[in-house]
């Protein structure tokens, strides 16, 4: 096992600096991982040529001034168009997609020096929350308790699993109903969600406009601060992309959060909520207020009709946007019969190409959206979503400054546990964090203990619009308080 | 809410997603679950409130009406599965 690969970005960062370590040598430790991780099924497409070159170009870069993430090796979900290197959002409808295009949160990245490792797992469409929707097949959670394999969450499950089993530095997640801070709880590592807003989706697939926003993920929260920090900023391309300036988060993380107003919002007190996700809770809340923050309790009252209204509004954009794979300009296109004409085609194409649960969502979609149904179903949601957000927006009037939850109402569970379950019970898992999406808000997931199995838990704490810094800083004040050290033990 | 066969059937043609006949009974089950869940909306009070179009209050940028890309045909093509003569191929549309 590479020590080099278990760095976290500041040590790396600080290392090279000092010229103790390379980014080839990063970056070849972090292969060497990969390809003794395949079990894990995290990376998808590896990408070693180009991390050497990127790695080498990095290193002659390096110096004091060299930016933050010069020469870190990252992991990029396969959600994000990469110039030249197949970017499928695992799905069989874009096999041998190949973007002639980079992303502009990946251009970001890579303009400040950063190295990419290859293409990580995901669900299909990042609609999932097991990484069991993946066309690549699922991703193991490094952590276990006994025989079982274990899945890592989802979305952003091929992220989760290789921060979490040091394959990587960090990598890059996406979250539309809470696919960065879900499998961040799993796997035992941070996973921030940004503002709506402040990193640019221009390049990456869509699967819901409204609700999607890239971030990173990442060994620790100082890591959080410095990677966010490259990946936001405006961009003409995305008109959602907001003209505000970036901070310097990491520069916010004093851990000082004296005063600082912490909400405690009853209606996340579920009912059957395991007693480990509650005591959790509990001493997070303990820990915030030992650090001198004021605890309030708070009430959303809307919490209950979160997921209901996400499963109109995600499934209806959803299906928007994926109108545009019909096996004409990319992607995947099915063998036809005589006599098939245009609509056959854009039938066996999608049937072919999509998995069940994207066809599921893509149907619903379809439904909710049909004339005759728009009224009751779409715009009863979009008004819900009103009132969801202004729920929060009178909790900060209030005074609060940040809202402390659990980020997942369990621990991992086993691959497979949920194929017989009815497509509900797999939507529960997001039930915390989906209510950011919908209000726009930043979330970022801490881990914070260890369950009864010692699988990791995690807490999350939602933010003011625009607060990543202060969002950070309350997490980094968490952090440190819950001392969270543990790592799966290397199995694989 | 319950949801039949055929409106099954019609959902998918107009997904333009092919589900054979022996499939749509099981898809209407499922429908008809996530439309139970989705059902819950209907205890909420809305009146008055107004659908939310954008989640941050931001008013779309305006700029320049000038030519800011294009003459890329060859990158636009390149992953298409049928290009022909600079165009997308596709079965004849027109009668």
């Amino acid at each position: 096992m590479s020590e080099l690969s278990k760095l976290t970005i500041a040590a790396a960062r600080d290392a090279m600096r000092k010229g103790d370590v390379t980014s080839v040598e990063l970056t070849q430790a972090c292969l060497g991982e990969i390809d003794k991780a395949d079990i894990l099924g995290a990376f998808v497409h590896k990408t070693p040529e180009i991390a050497l070159d990127m790695a080498k170009a990095a290193d002659a870069r390096k110096g004091a001034d060299a930016p933050s993430m010069n020469g870190i090796p990252l992991g990029i979900k396969d959600l994000f168009c990469t110039k030249g290197v197949a970017s499928q959002a695992a799905s069989g409808i874009l096999e041998g997609f190949k973007p002639e295009y980079e992303s502009t949160v990946t251009t970001q990245l890579f303009e400040a020096g950063s190295v990419m490792l290859g293409k990580l797992n995901m669900d299909e469409f990042a609609m999932g929350s097991s990484n069991e929707t993946s066309v690549y097949g699922p991703v193991v959670n490094p952590w276990r308790s006994d025989d079982r394999e274990l899945t890592p969450g989802g979305s952003s499950g091929g992220s989760a699993s290789a921060v979490a089993a040091d394959l990587c530095l960090a990598a890059t997640g996406t979250d539309t109903g809470g696919s960065i801070r879900q499998p961040a709880a799993f796997t035992g590592i941070t996973g921030i969600k940004p503002t709506y807003g402040r990193v640019s989706r221009w390049g990456v697939v869509a699967f819901a406009s409204s609700l999607d926003q890239a971030g990173p993920m990442t060994k620790d929260v100082r890591d959080a601060a410095i990677m966010l920090e490259t990946m936001c900023g405006h961009d003409p391309k995305d008109s959602t992309s907001a003209d505000l300036a970036v901070p310097d988060f990491e520069a916010m993380l004093t851990g000082d959060i004296k005063g600082k107003v912490i909400g405690i919002p009853k209606e996340y007190r579920m009912d059957g909520m395991p007693n480990e996700i509650e005591q959790l809770w509990a001493s997070g809340t303990a820990m915030l207020k030992d650090a001198g923050a004021e605890i309030r309790d708070i009430s959303l009252p809307h919490t209950k009709y979160a997921l209901p209204a996400y499963y109109v509004i995600a499934p209806a954009e959803a299906s928007s946007n994926l109108a545009r794979y019909d096996g004409v300009r990319f992607g995947h296109r099915a063998k036809m019969a005589q006599g098939d004409g245009i609509t056959e085609m854009y039938e066996k194409t999608r049937a072919e190409g999509f998995g069940a649960e994207v066809k599921r969502r893509v149907m619903v979609g379809t439904y909710v959206l049909s004339a005759g149904f728009y009224d009751a179903y779409y715009n009863r949601a979009r008004k819900v979503r009103t009132l969801i957000k202004q729920d929060f927006e009178a909790v900060f009037a209030d005074g609060i400054d940040a809202i402390l939850t659990p980020a997942t109402p369990s621990a991992a569970f086993g691959l497979g546990e949920m194929a017989d379950a009815d497509p509900i019970q797999m939507y529960l898992n997001d039930v915390f964090t989906v209510t950011v999406n919908l209000a726009g808000l930043p979330g970022i997931s801490v881990p914070a203990g260890l369950d009864k199995d010692g699988l990791p838990l995690g807490l999350q704490l939602i933010g003011r619009p625009w607060e990543e810094g202060d969002l950070l800083n309350t997490a980094y004040a968490l952090e440190q308080a819950a001392g969270f050290v543990a790592k799966p033990n290397h199995w694989w | 809410m319950s949801i039949d066969t055929e409106t099954a059937r019609r959902v998918a043609k107009l997904a333009r997603i092919k589900v054979d006949d022996t499939a749509l009974p099981a898809l209407a089950q499922e429908f008809s679950a996530i439309m139970g869940f989705i059902e819950q909306l209907n205890e909420v009070d809305v009146d008055g409130v107004e659908p939310m179009t954008s989640v941050t209050p931001q008013r779309l940028k305006r700029r320049e009406d000038v030519v800011t890309d294009g003459s890329q045909q060859e990158a636009v093509l390149k992953n298409a599965p049928d290009a022909r003569e600079g165009f997308f191929a596709v079965p004849k549309v027109v009668e």
